[in-house]
């Protein structure tokens, strides 16, 4: 028998054909423990991932590996979905992994699931129930640990953008058990005792097993039930905890979380100029106005001069006196003619008048006025009226 | 500024700002929101000028809360 020698190149590609040809090792979920783990400068992640009797080299590509959501250490137990192809170039196969989750997670996941969807339809999440952040808050609540990055981080953004800021740290253990009730006691105390303005509650990134605090019920409702704002900042931009959907505000990282509750004063400060300049411009602005219309107004006959106008009305009212003085002397005139008529007639018309003719009054003694034949008797005292004086008579 | 927070007041400034500028208000009208505005406006440079830095940290003794000075 005779062989025909190929190259180690062929024979390599060969091999990696094969097993391209293999649609099982296309999609494969390994578990494992990763060992050796590098992740290189390049963002490619290079690791081996065993078991108590065999290992295989994996590899997982930038465009994967930021994908993760948490970040994969020596001795970690995970799940690798992925392909089995050849290096060509070392003889080797190895995973080629697409994405990659801790092992034991499945039931966490499904947990968080199902209390989101719970929360969710209690209306937890619902941005009617969401807090104003103030925007000069005087003082300023973190809840987190008190020592690592996170409240340095916000302590270094805080101070940068308002020089005078009030921080309160409410250290709570972020991670492991018992630090949700922890977490509910900081909140409670805070809103209790009214303790904060605004509460910033935040931890690094980690596995999902090192954020689940902020996965637990007690923790929503404690945040939700919260009287003071309350800005969530756990984990890395990629990380959902349940506590970011139940914050009034939710922060990619503590250091964005500082930057929402925590006014830049040079930009107040420069608002609170902005609206000085604006008064000053708009009164002037209202002066200059104000004089124009006093200017105009100053250019009227009625203020050069003003005299006139009272000088005319002078002229009116004085015609008008001299008009009634004549109306009422010509009014007297009349009254007094007719007077003098009256006066005539009623003289002419007087009985005094008849008796100068030679007529006389006759009266009963009584002094009724007789005037008929019929009215007398006889040897009645009667009196007569003459016009020079009066005498008795007696009726015979 | 002793009834208005903060908020408050910065809304307040808007609005005699707006007032001012539409012109609208009689000369006396304007004077006194011009000097009401430039006080609102003293007030709150004078509130920010006068914060103090503060970073402290919640210490739980016993059954007590003492607030001690923070430095990481």
């Amino acid at each position: 028998m005779e062989y025909k020698a190929i190259s180690v190149t062929q024979l390599n590609m060969y091999i990696k054909n094969k097993l391209a040809e293999d649609e099982k090792l296309m999609n494969v979920l390994v578990k494992g423990e990763i060992s050796n783990f590098k992740h290189h400068y390049t963002g490619h992640l290079y690791f081996t991932l065993k078991d108590e009797n065999s290992l295989i080299k994996c590899i997982m590509f930038k465009s994967f590996a930021q994908n993760l959501k948490f970040e994969p250490k020596d001795g970690m137990k995970i799940l690798l979905f992925g392909s089995v192809s050849v290096f060509e170039r070392d003889g080797v196969y190895q995973i080629y992994g697409k994405s990659m989750q801790e092992d034991g997670m499945g039931d966490l996941y499904r947990a968080y699931e199902e209390l989101k969807n719970k929360l969710q339809n209690e209306g937890l999440f619902n941005v009617e129930h969401k807090k104003k952040i103030p925007i000069m808050p005087k003082c300023i609540g973190v809840l987190t640990s008190n020592t690592g990055a996170v409240i340095r981080d916000i302590i270094n953004v805080s101070t940068r953008r308002n020089p005078n800021v009030y921080i309160k740290l409410y250290p709570v253990p972020v991670q492991g058990v018992g630090a949700a009730e922890k977490i509910v006691e900081a909140i409670k105390y805070m809103n209790e005792n009214k303790q904060a303005d605004v509460l910033i509650i935040g931890r690094g990134g980690g596995s999902l097993e090192d954020l689940w605090p902020f996965n637990e019920e007690i923790v929503a409702r404690a945040i939700y039930d919260s009287q003071i704002p309350i800005i969530s900042a756990v984990g890395h931009e990629t990380d959902f905890t349940i506590a970011d959907f139940v914050a009034d505000l939710r922060a990619p990282t503590p250091s964005a979380a500082a930057e929402l509750a925590v006014p830049n004063i040079q930009d107040i400060m420069l608002k609170l100029d902005g609206y000085k300049t604006r008064y000053r411009l708009a009164l002037k602005k209202k002066i200059e106005f104000m004089k124009m219309r006093y200017e105009k107004c100053m250019t009227r006959r009625v203020f050069k001069e003003p005299l006139q106008s009272i000088n005319e009305k002078y002229i009116v009212i004085d015609m008008k006196v001299k008009s009634l003085i004549n109306s009422i002397q010509l009014k007297l005139k009349d009254s007094r003619t007719k007077a003098i008529e009256l006066i005539t007639k009623l003289d002419s018309m007087s009985p005094l008048k008849t008796l100068s003719r030679g007529y006389s009054i006759v009266s009963s003694d009584n002094g009724k006025v007789i005037s008929s034949v019929k009215d007398i008797v006889k040897d009645e005292d009667i009196n007569l009226k003459f016009i020079d004086g009066n005498a008795k008579a007696k009726i015979l | 500024m002793e009834e208005l927070n903060f908020e408050q007041a910065m809304e307040e400034l808007e609005k005699i700002a707006t007032e001012l500028e539409n012109g609208k208000l009689t000369l006396d009208e304007s004077v006194e929101k011009f000097e009401k505005g430039m006080k609102l406006s003293k007030k709150c440079s004078e509130y920010l000028d006068n914060a103090e830095k503060k970073i402290t940290v919640l210490i739980k003794t016993d059954e007590n809360m003492e607030e001690d000075d923070f430095t990481i």
